[in-house]
């Protein structure tokens, strides 16, 4: 099966003053339908620029994209807007139109696709009901919470029932409850209408809350790439690895050595490893942190621990843990 | 006070200025509104960049703004020949007050759209809007609040250029008060002339604010 989206060999620089800036270097990543894809990274790794890149908002300076095997370079104007009725996109900051009410924010991309007005008010009915917004449709976005205005920002995004949803950032001006309620509302959009999601975040919480697929990025380059469960599991990359920490909270205050960090899956927390550890080797060891995950609907623990400072033991303690069966890696984390 | 004849002749004065200015506003709106939104679009942020075009009618709106309108009147005097048949009187006047007006307009216009929240005409271009459909539903639309304080503005403007025309024969109120009140001393008619000019002013300026508020729906609650 071809991929929804193909990104191939995308490079962007934008010109400045001081010579070109590369914001994205020799990207390369396909998506295939049906996938929610997290897009990761600092701020100023490109995040933003890469997907402006899926509905060439920006144009790569080299390489291309395939929209479910069609080249956008090669294009006309008039086709490209064609296209991007096929690929919608919301904002941080929602990007409503202030003058309008929800409901003829709603018919706006009708419009634009020439629906007939009777028609489009009938179809945004629907797409009110889908976000749970019915009584809101005549309010104007001014009278609307941010978690409300960025549901009319998704009812206006799938109105045309888009094979693909940018979303860029789209939970980071909102409240945690919000947040997630902005994220269930957009898996199950995914499940009811099998849309591509592409989702753009700076916050490892959203890829495992909703992702099965996520592209770490850093510097303009694509730093790792696989399933989400995978990354979280065993982060390769020294970037990767300072995302998947970064929910863990505890590590900013550890000093010292023999740190290691430990993932558990369903299978492997039935077993009562470390008591059993401890048990075995009579040695003590120092629980820095601990969490449960909910990673595309299973539950996977992740601990960090402390091991003694005898090298001896504390190797035979990772030999332990991982005749357990669980990934287990050495972690030195300066925080 | 005044007998009949004053009294009919300030009566046509208002008339005329109100003539005047409103068809001056709206020639200059009809030439000012495009010209605004080609500046938008063309500059190196808009929607469609375009240096040489921006920088045409950049120059063009600074050379027409930097000329004092009383000499505009005058250097214009063949052109406004050429047009009316004739150089001075309210319709002769409007000629220079539509080429003064549409590079204000046009500036006015320019900084109005440039409000626009770059994220919501980001959000059209990314529906597949085309460059007219965002001007016409996203830019014109999104800010009409600045829009009409800038028509309010240009409409006090205009008015008070139109009494400066009255200096050379220009007709309207303007032109009865420099005839009456500084040729002839009649202060009376002069201050007649000024109440009247404030009143109006005022009364356009109060109907233009209310009609941007309420129509404003960026601070609907």
């Amino acid at each position: 099966m071809r991929p929804m989206i193909q990104i191939k060999n995308v490079s962007k620089s934008f010109p400045s003053k001081a010579g070109k800036v590369d914001a994205l270097q020799n990207i390369s990543i396909d998506m295939e339908q049906g996938d929610i894809f997290g897009i990761i990274g600092m701020s100023g790794a490109g995040k933003s620029t890469l997907v402006r890149c899926i509905n060439f908002l920006e144009r790569p300076t080299e390489g291309t994209v395939l929209i479910d095997g069609k080249d956008l370079q090669t294009i006309s104007n008039k086709e490209l807007r064609k296209t991007r009725q096929e690929i919608a996109m919301i904002f941080q900051h929602f990007n409503l139109l202030m003058q309008r009410t929800v409901i003829d924010n709603i018919c706006f991309p009708l419009e634009i696709a020439g629906v007939r007005k009777k028609k489009a008010r009938e179809r945004a009915k629907e797409l009110l009901k889908i976000v749970g917004l019915e009584h809101k449709e005549n309010a104007y976005p001014a009278q609307l919470s941010g978690g409300q205005k960025q549901r009319v920002a998704i009812a206006r995004a799938i109105a045309n029932n888009p094979k693909i949803l940018l979303c860029d950032e789209a939970t980071s001006a909102l409240d945690p409850e919000t947040t997630n309620a902005i994220l269930n509302l957009l898996k199950d959009i995914n499940k009811r209408f099998g849309i591509t999601i592409v989702v753009i975040t700076h916050e490892m919480k959203v890829i495992q809350k909703i992702c099965n697929k996520v592209a770490i990025l850093s510097g303009g380059t694509l730093a790792e790439t696989g399933l989400v469960k995978d990354i979280f599991t065993e982060p390769k990359t020294e970037e990767a690895k300072r995302l998947v920490y970064q929910g863990t909270e505890t590590t900013a205050y550890m000093r010292g050595k023999h740190f290691v960090r430990i993932v558990f899956n369903e299978q492997s927390s039935f077993e009562p490893v470390i008591s059993n550890m401890i048990l075995s080797f009579q040695t003590p060891i120092n629980i820095m942190g601990a969490d449960t995950h909910n990673i595309g609907g299973k539950a996977i623990g992740e601990m960090i621990l402390q091991l003694p400072e005898e090298k001896e033991i504390a190797d035979k303690m990772i030999a332990y843990l991982i005749n357990r069966k669980l990934a287990v890696e050495e972690v030195d984390i300066h925080v | 006070m005044f007998n009949e004849t004053t009294i009919r002749m300030l009566q046509d004065g208002l008339v005329e200025t109100l003539y005047m200015t409103l068809i001056s506003v709206c020639m200059g709106y009809l030439l000012g509104l495009p010209m605004g939104v080609i500046l938008t679009i063309t500059d190196k942020k808009g929607i469609r960049p375009n240096a040489v075009i921006y920088k045409i009618l950049d120059v063009f709106s600074n050379i027409v703004r930097s000329i004092p309108f009383i000499i505009l009147v005058v250097l214009l005097i063949p052109f406004t020949r050429l047009i009316i048949g004739k150089s001075y009187g309210s319709t002769a006047t409007i000629v220079p007050l539509v080429i003064a007006a549409t590079p204000f307009i046009g500036r006015m216009v320019e900084s109005s759209l440039k409000e626009v929240d770059q994220g919501v005409i980001e959000a059209a271009q990314s529906m597949g809007a085309s460059t007219w459909t965002i001007i016409r539903k996203v830019l014109l639309v999104e800010a009409r609040t600045p829009l009409l304080v800038g028509a309010t503005i240009a409409v006090g403007t205009i008015l008070g250029y139109s009494a400066m025309a009255g200096a050379v024969g220009g007709g309207g109120l303007g032109d009865i008060a420099i005839r009456y009140g500084y040729y002839r001393y009649q202060t009376d008619i002069m201050i007649v002339t000024i109440v009247l000019l404030v009143v109006l002013v005022q009364l356009l300026q109060g109907f233009g604010m209310f009609l941007s508020k309420k129509l404003d729906r960026r601070n609907t609650k």
